[in-house]
């Protein structure tokens, strides 16, 4: 039963952003501002773990790629079109779900508990415009942007551990990388990103507005928000998959 | 005006209180008193749609605030200022930012005329030289006045009070009953306020209703009080530890 209202209570919360959108004027400011906390914040834990997500690829690659037939530039092109259409769309995400999902839901949580957000409507403010669809929109908008930072990061990664290590070299790595590209593996995976960019800051904006009970609340809206997000990342991750590869 | 008829509301199986009504006259200040639980802030959120009640209607001169539509009652609480219990401030922002917040997004004044008004509020509840601290370095009783601020800066019809004296120290409670008595007298506010701290319903009210036993249990000017016989009024203002 209680799936299903929050079910009907999500489906009304979106609506209502998407209904409100046309109020550009109350909320750009906010936009930029969520952007800058959710994209620009985010780079350097992004460029961190895209880096090292990269450089364990490589390693692990060239370590089961132990055959001599096997041309070195092999590891680059698995390395590459693996971050591509996949790591570099997932792994930020699953990272971004702690560190923006549970920042959203906090901030939505504690403005719940503490009557901000009555506050704001009795005002006269849509709260839901003011305060969901900012930070659902600068998702939407920045995700693509940590996702490219996350795969130019792993491809680095990639190349410096192959050349450190001996087990590819810089120029191998990149002619195997160019030999794979493909448009559309980019385009996938900036597909993704939109889609995870909106799972993660829609679930947490919803999970932070409806939060009831003082401090407890708001910290089980937080885990909530991280941990769903993390899952419909998954599910929506394999659904892609299934739909445009 | 503000009438109240018949307003009935229930949270799933608890009823909260039945066949409310009560009416409030331009320029009044109506007292809401009753034990906790007895749905007192139910009540005020109904006055501002915050909560839809199961039957009944709320008329603000004359419109039924449960019929309208949302952007009409966006408009409509624009002429509204609430003190909520907790001051409910944006504790991201200063006090003068606080103070600012609703005349940025309703008004089109520059930014010399949003100054003269926020500090026209602020100095309404002794506070002028506050502006540029965050909530949280300020005491209970300056975060209520902040609030105040908030709610009168946009210089509304209505002010709704919700607990505006609870965890205060008598002194500050009292100067919280002044700013109430003087935004009603100065700037001709009609003000409902919830409270079940009885110094305070004496100090501003005009009028009284006392919510008690899931329903409007007595409702009457303050001199009518004074003189009611009524048992559950007389025992709730005897446990207030207070005398009449």
């Amino acid at each position: 039963m209680q799936l299903f209202v929050d079910v009907g209570r999500y489906c009304r919360l979106i609506y209502e952003a998407i209904r409100s959108s046309t109020e550009f004027g109350m909320y750009w400011k906010n936009i930029i501002i969520e952007m800058v906390k959710t994209g620009y914040d985010s780079l350097p834990i992004i460029i961190l773990a895209g880096f090292f997500t990269g450089a364990v690829m490589t390693i692990q690659t060239s370590y089961q790629l132990v055959a001599g037939f096997i041309p070195p530039e092999t590891i680059g092109s698995i390395v590459s079109q693996s971050l591509l259409i996949e790591l570099a769309a997932v792994i930020s995400a699953l990272v971004l779900a702690g560190r923006v999902g549970a920042r959203i839901a906090t901030e939505l949580g504690t403005m719940a508990v503490s009557e901000q957000i009555d506050a704001l409507e009795s005002m006269g403010f849509n709260s839901v415009t003011f305060l969901v669809m900012p930070r659902v929109l600068a998702g939407i908008f920045m995700f693509p942007v940590i996702y490219v930072a996350a795969a130019v990061a792993g491809m680095s990664g990639g190349l410096l551990s192959g050349y450190m290590t001996g087990a590819v070299p810089m120029a191998d790595f990149m002619l195997g990388a160019r030999q794979v590209f493909s448009p559309a593996d980019v385009s996938f995976g900036v597909i993704k990103s939109f889609v995870f960019g909106y799972i993660i800051t829609s679930i947490s904006c919803y999970k932070g507005y409806f939060a009831t009970g003082g401090a407890e609340g708001v910290g089980q809206a937080t885990t909530q928000a991280a941990v769903l997000s993390c899952i419909y990342i998954l599910v929506a991750d394999f659904v892609l998959a299934f739909l445009l590869l | 005006m503000i009438e109240i008829n018949n307003l009935t509301k229930s949270f799933g199986a608890n009823l909260v209180w039945e066949n409310v009504s009560l009416t409030v006259d331009d320029g009044e200040t109506l007292a809401v008193i009753g034990k906790s639980g007895s749905g007192k802030s139910v009540l005020m959120k109904h006055l501002n749609v915050l909560l839809y009640p199961d039957a009944g209607e709320v008329l603000i001169d004359g419109l039924n605030i449960f019929e309208i539509r949302y952007a009409k009652l966006r408009r409509l609480r624009q002429r509204f200022g609430v003190l909520f219990q907790g001051a409910a401030l944006f504790d991201s922002i200063t006090a003068y930012e606080n103070v600012a917040f609703p005349l940025r997004f309703f008004s089109d004044f520059k930014e010399n005329e949003i100054h003269e008004r926020v500090m026209e509020s602020l100095k309404l509840v002794n506070l002028a030289d506050i502006g540029i601290k965050t909530p949280a370095e300020l005491s209970g009783g300056m975060r209520k006045r902040v609030g105040l601020a908030r709610a009168i800066v946009m210089k509304p019809d209505y002010l709704l009070y919700d607990e505006p004296t609870s965890g205060l120290d008598p002194q500050t409670s009292d100067e919280i009953n002044d700013l109430i008595i003087n935004m009603a007298d100065t700037l001709d506010i009609t003000s409902i306020v919830i409270s079940h701290d009885m110094h305070s319903v004496l100090r501003v009210a005009d009028k009284v209703a006392f919510l008690d036993q899931q329903k409007l249990s007595w409702y009457g000017t303050v001199d009518e009080m004074r003189k009611s016989d009524h048992k559950e009024l007389h025992a709730f203002i005897i446990a207030s530890e207070y005398t009449i």
